[in-house]
């Protein structure tokens, strides 16, 4: 008898696009809404965003059962971790249940691309960026999912410094002010600056990349709380 | 009686199948090509045949062209709608379309849509499916309107209305619910524009505009983005990209004087 062929894949990609920024006291992170597999839309209204604690929130594109499992564990353990120590997870901390829980499945991996966004102890805005096995760094915007790599070069071209020895050009007084720690891990934009780009990023990638579309949906974090916006997108 | 090896005429080269064999068994990636994932249709009316299409042209996840043509010309009362690698639509409608002039040239009289159909299929065939070419052509001629479908393989279909492409069902859908016969010509451009614009929303290989070409006899109209329902959703403001980001030299090397080259010089002396 022939050996019994593996026809049948455990993952889908649902596609989307995920991008979040951080400024010097407000985070701000995007996700589009179309949910589809191969060439069919399954729907046009799913949010890939979601929020993990006070000041910390998820995008997360790839598989969206994957995606689903995975956020389930963070509530999870973020409950037990409440009741534990009667406080909200910090963003920080968050990151890196983030990275173990996703490196926890190292040889079935969760089919998911992150990116963490919020604010830290200082009320300063942060970034965390994954692999889908739980690869991640503290960075100062990313982009994640099917229009990352439209995406990524042009936050790369408006908002990275051109030497990690350099601060953008933009404002560079402005990282005296606040006397950072990390130079790239915020964004030299205003909160108003850093919204507009996202939602040009989203539009221009909307035009080039079929898995992209529908609706934008936007979390902006900042000292007066969390606030959400929406935007529409091209639905072809 | 020696024999001589002649190298065949015409037609494609299979020369280096069994080398691109050997290379892809080496794991060589070869890369992808042009396809249109594509809306196309068509549908006879009350006086004649119309053709649609929509205008996106991908390539893997990526939009390539967002306002391709996909109603190619194949002579003045005949056109045809591709879907399938771009090359392939527009090298074999173009081959046929000068065949089919030729013809009118040699018999004086205008060219038929069964002609240019057995001319598409026969080439088809003859490439076994790797012309990878799917048609909607449709035409008025001399016995009357007509609307075919042709498969990359070469199978034809005849049909009061048609669609190929990756948004073929979803255009079949408008028009197994709405399609009757004898319909008028407003009525029959807002049926395929409806059958177009189904493609363009729940398919993602299709998208952008709505093509339409009506053909009646003696008389073609060819309706280029019919319908734009796809504007950019955020204003484009212009970016400016510094040219400068960082002076890497600010001293000018002049370059070296022309150096005139004096042969047969004295040998160095010992």
């Amino acid at each position: 008898m022939t050996k019994q062929q593996a026809n049948w894949s455990p993952y889908d990609n649902n596609g989307g696009t995920c991008v979040a920024v951080a400024g010097a006291d407000y985070c701000v992170i995007a996700a589009d809404t179309r949910m589809s597999t191969g060439y069919n839309i399954l729907t046009r209204d799913y949010s890939k965003i979601i929020k993990l604690a006070d000041k910390c929130v998820m995008a997360s594109s790839g598989f969206q059962a994957d995606v689903r499992a995975l956020q389930k564990v963070l509530a999870s353990r973020h409950l037990i971790y409440q009741h534990q120590h009667n406080k909200q997870m910090s963003c920080p901390a968050m990151g890196q249940l983030l990275s173990n829980t996703l490196y926890y499945k190292r040889f079935f991996p969760y089919y998911s691309f992150n990116v963490l966004g919020g604010l830290d102890n200082e009320g300063k805005g942060c970034v965390f960026t994954y692999d889908a096995v739980g690869s991640y760094e503290r960075v100062g915007y990313s982009s994640q999912g099917s229009g990352s790599t439209l995406i990524m070069p042009f936050l790369d071209n408006q908002l990275k410094s051109p030497s990690p020895l350099l601060l953008p050009a933009v404002v560079c007084s402005i990282y005296y002010l606040f006397k950072f720690s990390h130079m790239d891990a915020v964004t030299p934009l205003s909160e108003s600056e850093a919204i507009d780009l996202v939602k040009t990023c989203f539009a221009s990638a909307t035009e080039r990349d079929i898995y992209t579309g529908d609706k934008l949906e936007i979390v902006v974090l900042n000292a007066d709380g969390i606030r959400r916006e929406e935007m529409d997108l091209r639905k072809d | 009686m020696a024999t001589i090896d002649v190298p065949q005429k015409g037609g494609f080269s299979f020369d280096l199948c069994r080398r691109n064999e050997m290379l892809v068994s080496k794991g060589l990636r070869s890369p992808s090509f042009l396809k249109t994932g594509t809306t196309i249709v068509g549908l006879i009316f009350k006086d004649g045949v119309i053709l649609g299409a929509d205008t996106r042209a991908t390539e893997g996840p990526i939009v390539a062209d967002k306002n391709c043509e996909k109603i190619h010309y194949m002579a003045p009362n005949i056109y045809c709608c591709g879907a399938g690698t771009a090359a392939d639509t527009e090298a074999v409608t173009d081959m046929v379309s000068s065949q089919l002039k030729l013809h009118r040239y040699h018999t004086g009289r205008e060219s038929r849509v069964v002609t240019s159909l057995t001319l598409l299929k026969s080439h088809l065939f003859s490439y076994q499916g790797h012309v990878s070419a799917a048609l909607v052509l449709g035409g008025v001629d001399v016995t009357g309107p007509h609307l075919h479908t042709i498969y990359p393989h070469g199978s034809t279909d005849t049909l009061p209305y048609a669609t190929m492409g990756s948004g073929s069902l979803a255009a079949m859908a408008m028009f197994e619910s709405k399609y009757r016969e004898g319909m008028s010509k407003d009525e029959g451009i807002k049926l395929v524009a409806d059958a177009i614009l189904s493609g363009v929303f729940n398919d993602l290989g299709s998208g952008s505009n709505v093509d339409i070409c009506v053909i009646t006899k003696g008389n073609t109209e060819y309706l280029r983005n019919h319908l734009s329902p796809n504007p950019r959703t955020y204003p484009q403001k212009g970016y400016s990209f510094s040219k400068k980001t960082e002076v890497l030299l600010t001293k000018i090397t002049p370059l070296r004087e022309i150096v005139q080259v004096i042969e047969g010089g004295d040998a160095m002396e010992e």
